[in-house]
């Protein structure tokens, strides 16, 4: 069966059909051409395909493409602005070496960013709770860690930016 | 990915009679981060699915006023429990275990109704609401009814519902003064891991002394279904509460374990940790009496 949903992708209004059965992760990298967003195990425990819905990060491959009707998506491709300056979140990654392969990274500033959202001044404690569903096999997690601490440093207003651009 | 059909009902009703009228391969639906996994693995292959999760209010945590009862909406996420004031409060043992439940986009999404019908013997979301004496309400094709959360489940993935049940609300009944609870998962990892053993634990105090009144021990992993180790309970209780009766209680515990060799431990193992976290869980909770009265 085919549904007619709208949502709220990166700021904008969009409209599409879904099929019932697609992910959103399917919807996003097979249909859209947005493939920002990576599939790493399909099954919830890597995270390489997270992006935000209603402000809480999800997997994105276990998130039915119809249940977004009504929602607000925001995926990696959102991030950077216009001019294609980065997010602090993608400029602190880039600093601190918080990148390597970097297939993991659109996951991890996703979800770093719902954390940031969320609390402005999270604990390293807390980022590791909120990170513990993004599996990285590069960098040994520490300059992931240091480049969320290092946006967090420049102050929330930056980190926010762009992120909340077009909810006003 | 196998195709199937996504239903949207928006009562109770209707979501009972849309199960009843496509009887074949038809399966309710809440977060889905079991439904999808196994869909995705061809495990099951539903033609419908029915979802959950617009059904109104029943994605909510409050205390009902009259009677102090904690109502738990089953299609409530681990994450809203896990960010919940009131349940962090006053239910810290619910918090010590939806905090660990997979990852945070997990429980963004994973409800505590589809943890406790999953029935997985090693689900963490049980645990800590049986030991609160929790019960659970489900609405189907003859009405509502409830029954006591412990015996809810029959064994490996299977519960008392009947087919096109819901399972609606979990109730915690009012705890008395000076009670406390603890819940640890113990496993190899301290995230994204299901638990070795799950060691739930509610101890309630007479007043003025540190005589146990009532205590509640609840296991996960440690049998098919989750298990409450009741020669441990009735020994605790009338007694005074302190480290030396607490090791006592571990050990008989963990006689009274069912445990087994898993991939993921093997039976000595879990029945020793059954024993240590007893005792550690145990002492939590007079922890937590002395630091809330
Ligand atoms: C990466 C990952 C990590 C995980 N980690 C943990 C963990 O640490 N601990 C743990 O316990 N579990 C864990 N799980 C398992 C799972 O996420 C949880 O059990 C979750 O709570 C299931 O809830 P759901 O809403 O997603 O269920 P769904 O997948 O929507 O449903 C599960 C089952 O319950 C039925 N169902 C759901 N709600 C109802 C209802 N209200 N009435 C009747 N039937 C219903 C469905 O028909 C289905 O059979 C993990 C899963 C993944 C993918």
């Amino acid at each position: 069966m085919s549904t007619e949903i709208k949502f709220n992708l990166n700021g904008n209004d969009i409209q599409v059909t879904v099929k019932d059965h697609w992910t959103l992760l399917y919807l996003l990298r097979e249909v859209m051409g947005l493939t920002g967003t990576k599939e790493g195990c399909g099954s919830g425990e890597c995270g390489a395909c997270t992006v935000i819905v209603d402000g809480q990060a999800v997997n994105s491959c276990l998130y039915l493409a119809v249940e977004l009707n009504g929602r607000c998506l925001i995926t990696i491709e959102g991030l950077a602005g216009p001019d294609g300056t980065l997010h602090t979140l993608q400029q602190k990654f880039v600093e601190h070496g918080g990148i390597q392969c970097g297939f993991c990274s659109p996951g991890m500033i996703m979800s770093s960013k719902a954390l940031l959202d969320e609390n402005p001044t999270p604990t390293l404690d807390d980022i590791k709770h909120a990170l513990a569903g993004n599996l990285c096999r590069c960098t040994g997690y520490t300059q992931i860690f240091e480049s969320i601490q290092a946006a967090i440093d420049t102050g929330t207003e930056d980190v926010e930016v762009v992120a909340w651009k077009n909810e006003t | 990915m196998k195709t199937f059909s996504y239903l949207v009902p928006k009562t109770l009703d209707e979501a009972v009679s849309l199960f009843e009228s496509h009887s074949d391969r038809v399966m309710y639906v809440a977060g889905g981060t079991d439904v999808m996994v196994k869909t995705k693995q061809g495990k099951i292959a539903p033609d419908y699915l029915i979802s959950l999760k617009h059904l109104s209010d029943l994605d909510k945590v409050k205390m009902n006023p009259d009677t102090n009862e904690l109502i738990i909406g089953a299609l409530a996420t681990h994450r809203t429990l896990e960010t919940s004031t009131l349940i962090r409060r006053q239910f810290p043992i619910i918090h010590d275990a939806v905090q660990h439940i997979g990852s945070t986009q997990i429980r963004n999404v994973a409800t505590i109704g589809g943890n406790i019908v999953n029935a997985v013997p090693s689900a963490d979301g049980a645990i800590p609401l049986i030991a609160l004496d929790g019960v659970a309400k489900m609405y189907g094709p003859n009405g509502e009814r409830t029954v006591d959360l412990i015996h809810f489940f029959e064994g490996p993935g299977q519960t008392v519902l009947e087919a096109g049940e819901i399972l609606t609300e979990i109730i915690i009944p009012s705890q008395s003064s000076h009670t406390g609870g603890a819940y640890q998962k113990v496993g190899r990892r301290a995230a994204m891991e299901l638990p070795l053993i799950g060691v739930g634990i509610v101890l309630t105090l007479e007043p003025d002394s540190a005589v146990c009144q009532k205590a509640r021990i609840c296991l996960g992993v440690a049998a098919p279904t989750p298990l409450r180790t009741l020669s441990a309970e009735r020994f605790l209780t009338g007694k005074v509460l302190n480290e030396d009766i607490l090791i006592e209680a571990g050990n008989i515990a963990a006689e009274e374990s069912r445990v087994r060799d898993s991939i993921r431990g093997q039976a000595w193992y879990r029945r020793e940790m059954v024993s240590v976290f007893v005792r550690r869980m145990g002492l939590k909770c007079l922890k937590r009496i002395e630091e809330t009265n």
